[in-house]
């Protein structure tokens, strides 16, 4: 399949090694990346601080760039949710109907990453191994827009090496939300610590999530408290291999995309 | 029309209050102990049900239908109350509605009234008009009684005292009822209040209450609670006047079926309240001899005619959303500086006003969407949100503050950006390049100015990898291209 990459504007810019782990699980499953780099971002930031008009150029411009993809995949769960919650709403906001018929057709082809390999490629085991201590975090946007359930957890416990353990008040927000993070700072802080508490009562190494959103927040904090643990996008745990692991230094991405490929 | 009262005063904005709120532990402590127990119960009740997503559809549309067909159900409550022996009120606001009350009040020379929970009345302030002129209001609400006794405001519209602990009640209790040796049992607490009110039940003659549903098929009123104050309120006095919000009407009475079942699981856990009181206006030798219901506009009107926001109006005040609401779980309700607190506050206070006042409040919150979730007639809240902000940003940018603000420059700006990838990478490499007056020796950015120092307050944040995505991409590509 030709997998069309979003990496997103917030990935592309802080996570670049959740792209190439992304890049390298589905060319190590048989398929063909290709990166379409008119590319941008989805318009979320804009639409959920009340910029919706400023939003809609953003949104077509996504739409615009991917419009005869065969499949979209993108690794951050709230970007695609404001796809498929919002993107609808802002066609009709502005009563552009064309825009509001090319979302419609391309919705159907908008794939979280995680949900891509297990709904649509139907795999859980993608081969990777990872020998540590992981917490999943849920993030709002997989459980309450996509209803991810359980597929990133059945991802997780298909990794060869890879200890799973429950965190406390798993349906919980951790207090990011974008530029309420900003807004209100306070709040969103003290709910990042009561996140971090139940990260850390896990005993976890490392906590991973679908999106790099919560992670960032989570990290924030977790680092500025000088704890331990790390946190680390579900798409680099399933690029690992025994031999290499992504937020690891040795992480050969940059090396022939042979190396542990079958491309 | 006169602007509500509540404009007379200048809320306090959202952040600030939550920060006062924030560093008192003990109401955090309570707050968050309350809600959890709650919610617990909560989900246990509507696990119970194999319909529950069916119940909530139902809700929400017989809710919608009443919404669409307002004028057409009110006309019909008010016809059937009427019939019925009831006398209907028409209060456009606070003022009339306070004028409409104490004038019934006066009429009937009553210096006290003996009141059960009603949120509307807090919303028109409706005790201090009352006290104002001479008349003093009693709550008879166990919670209500413990926020009137302690001077203190509602944090919860259901649980008003929510943010308090026993030990806090039984000072309060001690205090004001002059009960030194009161012990802090709940049957202790109970009793002390019982015995407190028990004496006003049998001796005042006037009743103020609000209500939950008024049906417009029979012109009946219902009101569900759990203590029997509001059956004592709702019989005993010879004069009953209800206070309720015009949204409230439903068609039928048969539509009671469906929020029987919803409305206390979600508010309280129980599969049915302990005391379900429906009454259909005066009944001779039975009940108060003259019933006035007031009916309560206080900006509903206008949220009406928004078409994205009217959903607002379906609540049923179940509070589950505040229960939920991870923002709610560490300020409480007081933070809101609104009697409706919590997500279904941060939406209808704003509106109430005409989006004058509350305006910081459609951003209380991290769009989590848990409040969509249990909500018993799917009010799309993180949707209503997100359209309130637009609509203040809308009105914020007419202002020549509002353009130049660095919200909207930094908006405007990153909207530049990302209408094109070149303009997009070559921001992103001029980041990499800028960055590195703010990083940190150990590669972190601790500290950043204006309001991206919210995000520095209490978190690091990595400093941006040298080569981006796009870059890294490109350089593959290239590779490939060269290694054909």
């Amino acid at each position: 399949m030709r997998v069309s990459l979003f990496i997103t504007c917030y990935n592309d810019t802080l996570f670049p090694g959740t792209g190439k782990a992304v890049v390298r699980v589905l060319e190590r499953l048989g398929h063909s990346i290709e990166f379409r780099p008119e590319q941008t971002c989805c318009g979320q930031m804009h639409w959920n601080t009340g910029y919706l008009r400023e939003a809609v150029p953003i949104i077509r411009h996504f739409v615009e760039v991917f419009r005869d993809a065969e499949t979209i995949v993108i690794p951050s769960s709230s970007c695609v949710s404001m796809m498929r919650d919002h993107y609808l709403k802002a066609a009709e906001m502005v009563g552009d109907a064309k825009l509001a018929a090319d979302v419609a057709a391309l919705l159907p082809r908008v794939w979280e990453f995680s949900e891509f390999l297990a709904k649509k490629l139907g795999v859980e085991d993608v081969g990777a191994t990872y020998a540590h201590r992981v917490t999943y975090h849920t993030s709002c946007h997989s459980q309450r827009s996509l209803h991810l359930n359980d597929i990133p957890l059945r991802l997780l416990r298909k990794v060869r090496g890879l200890q799973l353990v429950p965190i406390e008040n798993p349906q919980e927000c951790c207090g990011f939300g974008g530029t309420f993070s900003i807004k209100n700072a306070d709040v969103s802080s003290a709910m990042l610590a009561d996140k971090v508490r139940c990260v850390l009562n896990t005993g976890a190494e490392v906590c991973t999530a679908v999106d790099n959103s919560c992670l960032m927040h989570l990290f924030g904090s977790m680092h500025r408290q000088r704890t331990f643990t790390r946190t680390v996008h579900i798409a680099e745990i399933l690029a690992s291999t025994a031999e290499a692991e992504p937020w690891d230094e040795r992480f050969p991405v940059d090396l022939p995309v042979s190396v542990g490929g079958t491309r | 029309m006169t602007p509500p009262e509540t404009l007379a005063e200048s809320r306090q904005n959202f952040p600030e209050a939550a920060r006062e709120l924030l560093a008192d532990s003990q109401i955090r402590k309570n707050v968050r102990h309350a809600t959890d127990v709650i919610q617990a119960k909560r989900n246990k009740v509507v696990a119970e049900l194999p319909d529950w997503q069916d119940l909530r559809e139902a809700g929400s549309a017989i809710r919608a239908h009443a919404l669409e067909h307002l004028d057409h159900y009110l006309a019909q409550f008010e016809a059937n109350c009427t019939r019925a022996g009831g006398q209907v009120h028409w209060a456009r606001d606070a003022a009339e509605a306070n004028s409409i009350i104490l004038g019934l009040i006066q009429k009937h020379e009553a210096k006290e009234v003996i009141k059960v929970k009603t949120m509307t009345s807090e919303e028109i302030k409706l005790n201090a008009h009352l006290e104002a002129h001479g008349v003093r209001p009693i709550e008879t609400d166990l919670a209500e009684l413990i926020v009137q006794l302690g001077h203190d405001k509602p944090s919860h519209f259901v649980a008003p005292a929510l943010h308090k602990n026993r030990q806090e009640v039984r000072e309060i209790f001690q205090r004001e009822m002059k009960l030194p040796e009161l012990g802090e049992t709940p049957e202790d607490l109970c009793a002390a209040a019982r015995t407190y009110l028990r004496e006003k039940y049998l001796r005042i003659k006037v009743a103020v209450s609000g209500a939950n549903f008024l049906v417009a098929e029979t012109g009946s009123v219902c009101l569900v609670e759990s203590e029997g104050n509001g059956r004592m309120c709702l019989t005993l006095p010879d004069v009953l006047i209800s206070i309720v919000g015009i949204e409230k009407v439903i068609p039928r009475f048969q539509d009671l079926e469906v929020f029987l079942q919803t409305l206390p699981r979600s508010a309280t856990g129980e599969r049915m309240n302990p005391y379900n009181s429906i009454w259909t206006g005066v009944h001779e030798g039975d009940g108060p001899r003259e019933f006035h219901l007031v009916l309560l506009d206080n900006g509903r009107s206008p949220i009406l005619a928004d078409k994205e926001a009217r959903q607002t109006l379906k609540c049923i005040r179940c509070a589950a959303c505040l229960n939920v609401c991870p923002v709610y779980h560490q300020t409480g309700g007081h933070a809101y500086r609104s009697v409706y607190a919590g997500p279904i506050g941060a939406i209808l206070t704003p509106q109430l006003h005409d989006m004058k006042d509350g305006r910081s409040l459609p951003y209380a919150s991290s769009l989590c969407g848990a409040c969509y979730e249990v909500c018993p007639v799917k009010i799309n809240i993180p949707e209503v949100l997100i359209h309130l902000r637009g609509k203040i940003v809308e009105e914020e940018q007419k202002t020549l503050g509002g353009k130049l603000g660095l919200w909207n420059i930094g908006m405007q700006a990153a909207a530049f950006l990302f209408a094109d990838a070149s303009r997009f990478s070559a921001a992103q490499h001029l980041g990499q390049m800028g960055q590195k007056v703010f990083v940190s020796k150990s590669g972190f950015i601790e500290a950043l100015p204006l309001m991206l120092s919210g995000w520095t307050q209490t978190r690091d944040l990595a400093a941006l990898p040298k080569q981006t995505f796009r870059d890294w991409w490109a350089a593959r590509e290239e590779r490939e291209e060269k290694a054909r």
